[in-house]
């Protein structure tokens, strides 16, 4: 469980995080989504040890993340947005690492690593070096890295930025097999399709400040179900509708190029902020 | 179990492991050419006090080497910080700053003793065999503690590459060649003698030499590195908590 209470960050006078307030329960897949600079990675960051919060509290699973820091750290797993993995080493090397790092006994790393190379299915790469890994392998690998652990609570910043559209598909269905067995996962994305097919809640943020938050169909839902896009002096316009009928009907009135198409996340974000997501 | 200092330091010694050969190779290059050049050629005709040049220049060779390669753990972890982000990886592990410190400590006195056994090896391709005892390698180990806390500190404090390189250049290429490493500072005047023995490496080069002669070294060289090595280990462990940004 991830409880955030006025959470405050500014980087010398520019304020990053205004007051943050979110709750994530046990075994929920939370998305924090919003565009490019709006506090979605210092939030992480924070949580995650990485930076220093300048107000509020935070907790992972109980454990304030300023007093009893070393406890919360044993809580979660980490995936970041970059790959930070030690490229000079082998696949194995890097998990067995990660296992020292968090006090994992000889025997169990082994085996650890034995289930999380096949899991994310790397097994026959165990002693590649990393360099020598595409960008999916790595983000996989970064995956089991931070699930050596085994975390209750999952950060993904951006897991599949950079990836192409297969390879992001195969990462979203791992961290949907992660939320089955019972892991918290919070994730940053600006991917819309992302949100939608994976998080069980999302939360809009922009500018350091959570605009909304409830479930990808609540989210959508006062707006109707279908939208039409036009572009139209020099900008493009949606317009939206309970019914595709409707917008149908709506289109063939005006004889303008309209585009149909289901309402999505972004239009809830559009017409909560006046702009686009990405 | 693995304590989380040993987890830091084994990692640094898999991938010290990997670039071995390359390092020794480069850990040779420019003592060869010291030893070569100011120890066989100009050093031939000089005698200090009863030694060869070459007997004098080894020890000090040791001392350098040392700091410079107790130092380099520094840009080891300025790249791991700003271009592979691996210090993240630290960062988020439950392991104390005071952990993440000694890990990173004994790596680079780890390097330190390692480079300084391949001069003591070129030292004796060169016919020079001295007294390598138990006071030469404590100066040896305090010289590496002070330059590797030191190094993290700064690690820590940098905000790029270019400002690491720049540290490099201003204290410990000067420091090299002033801390008495390729002179007897005891030849200088006063003020400077004085000025000179400010310098780590000067009490480092000093207790080397004289164990390497045989001789008992002076208390307060020892006094001087252990004193310092805990201080700059202690500015290390409170710099790694402003690294956070």
């Amino acid at each position: 469980m991830i409880e955030i209470v006025q959470l405050v960050k500014n980087y010398k006078s520019t304020p990053a995080l205004r007051g943050i307030d979110l709750t994530v329960t046990r075994g929920e897949l939370f998305a924090y989504l919003g565009p490019n600079g709006a506090g979605k990675t210092t939030t992480i960051r924070i949580l995650t040890g990485l930076a220093r919060l300048t107000a509020g509290r935070a907790m992972l699973n109980g454990h304030d993340i300023i007093t009893d820091s070393l406890a919360a750290k044993k809580q979660f797993g980490l995936v970041p947005q970059h790959i930070n993995l030690d490229h000079e080493l082998t696949v194995s090397e890097n998990l067995r690492i990660h296992g020292w790092l968090h006090h994992l006994p000889g025997r169990n790393i082994r085996s650890r690593i034995d289930q999380l190379l096949d899991y994310i299915g790397l097994s026959d790469q165990r002693q590649t070096l990393v360099k020598h890994l595409s960008g999916g392998m790595k983000r996989r690998l970064m995956i089991a890295r931070a699930l050596m652990h085994e975390p209750q609570i999952l950060f993904l910043d951006e897991p599949s930025v950079g990836l192409d559209a297969n390879i992001r598909r195969r990462v979203w269905a791992l961290i949907k097999k992660i939320q089955q067995q019972g892991v918290t996962i919070f994730l940053t994305t600006h991917y819309i399709e992302e949100a939608e097919f994976l998080a069980d809640r999302v939360a809009f943020i922009d500018h350091g400040q959570i605009v909304a938050l409830d479930t990808p169909q609540n989210l959508m839902a006062g707006l109707g179900s279908w939208a039409l896009d036009q572009f139209a002096a020099e900008q493009m316009q949606s317009l939206y509708f309970h019914s595709q009928p409707e917008a149908k009907q709506y289109a063939a009135d005006y004889h303008n190029g309209f585009t149909l198409r289901r309402v999505n996340l972004e239009d809830a974000f559009l017409a909560l902020t006046g702009k686009k997501v990405a | 179990m693995i304590r989380g200092w040993a987890a830091v330091y084994l990692r640094e010694l898999l991938i010290l492991r990997r670039r071995l050969s390359r390092l020794l190779a480069t850990w040779a290059v420019s003592p060869l050419l010291y030893l070569i050049a100011f120890g066989y050629a100009v050093g031939r005709t000089i005698a200090i006090k009863e030694h060869s040049y070459l007997e004098f220049l080894v020890p000090g060779l040791v001392a350098m080497v040392s700091m410079t390669q107790a130092f380099a753990i520094g840009s080891e972890i300025n790249i791991a910080r700003f271009y592979w982000h691996i210090f993240e990886e630290f960062q988020a592990a439950p392991i104390s700053h005071a952990a993440y410190v000694l890990g990173e400590v004994l790596a680079g006195m780890t390097r330190a003793l390692l480079a300084a056994g391949v001069i003591l090896i070129l030292g004796a391709l060169f016919g020079v065999l001295l007294c390598y005892n138990l006071y030469f390698w404590l100066a040896l180990l305090l010289n590496s503690l002070v330059f590797a806390s030191l190094a993290v500190a700064v690690a820590m404090l940098v905000e790029s590459h270019a400002d690491q390189a720049m540290l490099n250049s201003l204290i410990i290429t000067p420091m090299a060649f002033l801390g008495g490493t390729f002179f007897p500072v005891g030849n200088l005047p006063g003020w400077a003698q004085k000025a000179l023995y400010l310098l780590p490496l000067t009490h480092a080069a000093e207790a080397l030499r004289t164990a390497a002669f045989g001789t008992r070294p002076p208390a307060s060289a020892y006094l001087i590195l252990a004193g310092l090595g805990g201080l700059t280990f202690l500015l290390a462990i409170l710099t790694v908590n402003r690294a956070r940004n």
